[in-house]
């Protein structure tokens, strides 16, 4: 009885044509949309916002605390004749570059090393961990004592051993400065470089190896044409960010010399807080940290596009 | 028990008062008598959040927190207070200022409240209430809080850094005593030198260091960045003369200022390796705290003796001295309690006994202070209760404001002196660099 009472009922809404809140509700599309929505969500609010703010703030004169007016490209155009922007520009090319290639070296050297089978293997990886694990700013404020102009252990080391006569002027002479703070950042990012290089050796298969042995392959060739091919694609990671972190370095740069001598230490990211967040521009911070992103944008193409080339991983010559 | 009556208190009749000296349960029933009394009124159940700098000399902290905990006792008004390095006060407060929450009081540098002028509450009334009960304001202090005719904030007190130095290498340079103008300086630093016992001034972005003495040369010789008028006027004879003079200077120097912060001369004084310096008193105190467990800081403390400044060609002291301005964001929900607390804080019964635990690294902004026993005690204390009188403020004869505390955040004078005196630049280019950094702040 029932049956028959529901029947033309369920026979209306098979007929009824689906609404466009059916189609939203139950197609696999549209679905998939609103599993994404809180993610874009985050992403919006947490990465597009904040970027879009900072690119629209570089295009006024906002200061702290006051409302700014729109002024065209005003401060990339006093950016553009700024000494000490372009002298934070050099510093922080020559320090991504100098940096990050010395890291790669080392940091596969160790990888390298540490794959192989040697005693005391495990402690010996936490050891090169040390450095990543200790705050950045604690380690700046080591560095800065270790090349204190007048109490480094370096300078009275050397002066004990009688190899120097005067303190070494770590800090205080420019050429130095910059030695100094590259060697501080590749202290610290080494570990990252040999870690990730490690894990992506140890999904290396023993029996291409085991292979390229019994073909009479020399050490060199074994790395040349089985280690670093299946490494590319690990490599192309770690180089992307260790590129990305040291382009963007503040804290060790801050700690250890706040840009100085001279500005000789002056990066793109302290100098881009110094003028908007001390001096009180945002807009021109603004203006400097923007002007960073084509830098960033560069280094991640040079990664996307050059390191991952299929073929390349595969150990086969490009076209 | 003793009988503090609210009159007796108020009036300060009391020997108590009279130095300054009330602690503990004297002082909460002051704090009472107060607050019924004083013209300022907390809300009922206010909050107040307040950031200040991070001590130097504990005994200081201790005598503000116990200020504080009296306030708070007597008014009812929750107090947070918490501490941060000098350099991390205005950042922080910027963004404070920015979003419109978190603070409702900052005690910092100088720069705070012309970084900000439109987001704090006025402090007029506060200011006039103080200022006619305490003999006036000292002038830097004034100018450094002021805009137009109105008080961005109250300046509560003034680190003042002067001449550090030691009395045995200054008498074996051939100085009776220290000198008192540019040329003798000059000549007892070469003199140091050739002894083995060299002066030393930061040259690196020192925020209070550089900028102190580095303006005191250039202002010595009749330089400004800007003149009466907020016009950039840098480049000038007398900056170049100032130029010339700062890197004959700088030769006498032991090696490494160009990298040193605020804390290097002090390490390095202490160290025995630096002979004469500007600075805070805290290398005295340190050395003074040091001196019962080690007869080597006794002998050094014996020996440290400040100075008022050299005066320069232009015949008059050109300090730029460290003042410290308190502001409330107008933002916060309760301004009045916040302006009581700052008139609280600054009266006679505790603010004396707060000077006297600062032990001179603190001076007042307030005429009536000037006797303070601080400066008495000990003789070698007596340079830093000039430190509000002798200076001028930041922005040297120009308008005190946020354009001035700009060039000064960007280390502009600074940066022309180190780029010159380490020969990164020419005297030209390095004037011309801070000719236009300042012309585009002071850009209309």
């Amino acid at each position: 009885m029932a049956d028959l009472v529901l029947a033309p009922r369920r026979a209306r809404r098979e007929i009824r044509e689906a609404t466009t809140w059916d189609q939203l509700k139950h197609n696999r599309n549209w679905l998939g949309f609103w599993f994404m929505l809180p993610a874009m969500g985050f992403l919006i609010l947490f990465l597009a916002y904040p970027l879009g703010l900072g690119v629209w703030l570089s295009f006024t004169d906002t200061k702290i605390g006051q409302p700014g007016e729109f002024i065209d490209i005003g401060n990339y155009q006093w950016l553009w004749d700024d000494d000490v922007f372009w002298l934070s520009v050099f510093n922080t090319m020559l320090y991504t570059v100098v940096a990050s290639a010395i890291k790669f070296a080392v940091g596969l050297y160790l990888a390298l090393l540490l794959n192989e089978n040697l005693p005391f293997k495990a402690m010996l990886r936490a050891l090169v961990l040390i450095p990543f694990i200790v705050p950045t700013v604690l380690s700046a404020i080591a560095f800065w004592w270790i090349f204190d102009a007048q109490f480094s252990i370096i300078s009275w080391s050397l002066k004990h051993l009688g190899l120097i006569t005067h303190n070494i002027n770590f800090l205080g002479d420019t050429t130095w400065a910059r030695i100094c703070v590259i060697f501080a950042n590749i202290w610290r990012g080494v570990p990252f470089v040999a870690i990730t290089l490690l894990a992506g050796l140890q999904t290396v298969q023993p029996s291409l190896y085991e292979a390229a042995t019994l073909d009479g392959a020399s050490s060199w060739q074994r790395f040349r044409y089985i280690t670093y091919p299946l490494l590319t694609p690990i490599i192309a990671v770690v180089m992307t960010f260790s590129v990305l972190f040291t382009f963007t370095d503040f804290q060790l740069i801050w700690a250890m010399t706040r840009g100085g001598p001279v500005n000789a230490t002056q990066l793109m990211a302290t100098l881009s807080y110094q003028r908007a967040i001390i001096g009180g521009q945002l807009g021109e911070g603004a203006a400097i940290s923007t002007a960073m992103i084509p830098f960033l944008l560069a280094a991640i193409m040079i990664s996307w596009f050059g390191l991952q080339r299929r073929k390349w991983q595969q150990g086969e010559n490009n076209d | 028990m003793q009988d503090f009556t609210r009159r007796v208190l108020l009036q300060g009749g009391t020997a108590l008062a009279a130095t300054g000296a009330l602690t503990g349960p004297a002082l909460l029933e002051f704090a009472k008598a107060w607050a019924q009394e004083a013209p300022f009124k907390a809300e009922p159940g206010a909050k107040l959040t307040l950031m200040r700098w991070k001590r130097f000399v504990p005994s200081e902290d201790e005598a503000f927190m116990q200020i504080v905990a009296a306030f708070k006792a007597a008014t009812g008004t929750e107090m947070n207070v918490f501490s941060e390095s000098f350099e991390d006060v205005q950042p922080k407060a910027s963004v404070a200022a920015n979003t419109g929450s978190g603070l409702d009081l900052v005690w910092g540098l100088h720069a705070l409240p012309q970084l900000f002028p439109t987001k704090v509450v006025k402090m007029n009334d506060v200011a006039d209430y103080l200022g006619k009960k305490y003999g006036g304001w000292a002038d830097a202090p004034e100018k450094t809080v002021k805009h137009g005719n109105d008080w961005l904030g109250i300046p509560i007190a003034t680190d003042g850094g002067y001449m550090t130095y030691r009395k045995s290498a200054v008498e074996k340079a051939g100085f009776k005593e220290f000198p008192k103008d540019f040329p003798g300086f000059l000549e007892m630093c070469k003199a140091l030198k050739k002894n083995n016992t060299p002066a030393g001034f930061a040259l690196g972005h020192a925020t209070g260091d550089a900028n102190a003495w580095l303006h005191w040369i250039l202002w010595g010789h009749g330089a400004y960045t800007v003149d009466q008028h907020d016009k950039v006027s840098i480049n000038s004879p007398e900056t170049f003369k100032a130029l010339d003079y700062c890197k004959t200077l700088s030769e006498t120097f032991i090696p490494g200022v160009a990298s040193w912060n605020d804390s290097s001369n002090n390490k390095a004084f202490l160290a025995g390796e630096l002979y004469c310096t500007s600075n805070g008193i805290s290398i005295y105190i340190a050395e003074k705290d040091a001196a019962a467990k080690d007869p080597k800081m006794k002998e050094l403390a014996d020996d440290t003796y400040h100075a008022l400044w050299p005066v320069g060609p232009v015949g008059k002291p050109t300090e730029q001295q460290l003042i410290m301005p308190m502001l409330a964001f107008n933002f916060t929900k309760y301004p009045n309690a916040a302006k009581a607390f700052i008139a609280f804080l600054m009266e006679k019964e505790q603010y004396g006994k707060w000077l006297e635990a600062s032990r001179g690294y603190l001076t007042q902004t307030l005429s009536a202070y000037d006797d303070a026993p601080i400066w008495k005690e000990d003789p070698k204390n007596w340079v830093f209760s000039q430190a509000s009188k002798r200076s001028l403020p930041i922005s040297g004869i120009g308008t005190p404001g946020e354009k001035a505390e700009e060039a000064i955040a960007n280390f502009i004078v600074v940066d022309m002196f180190a780029n010159y005196c380490t020969g990164a630049k020419d005297a030209k280019g390095a004037v011309a660099e801070a000719e236009r950094q300042l012309k585009r702040i002071y850009r209309t």
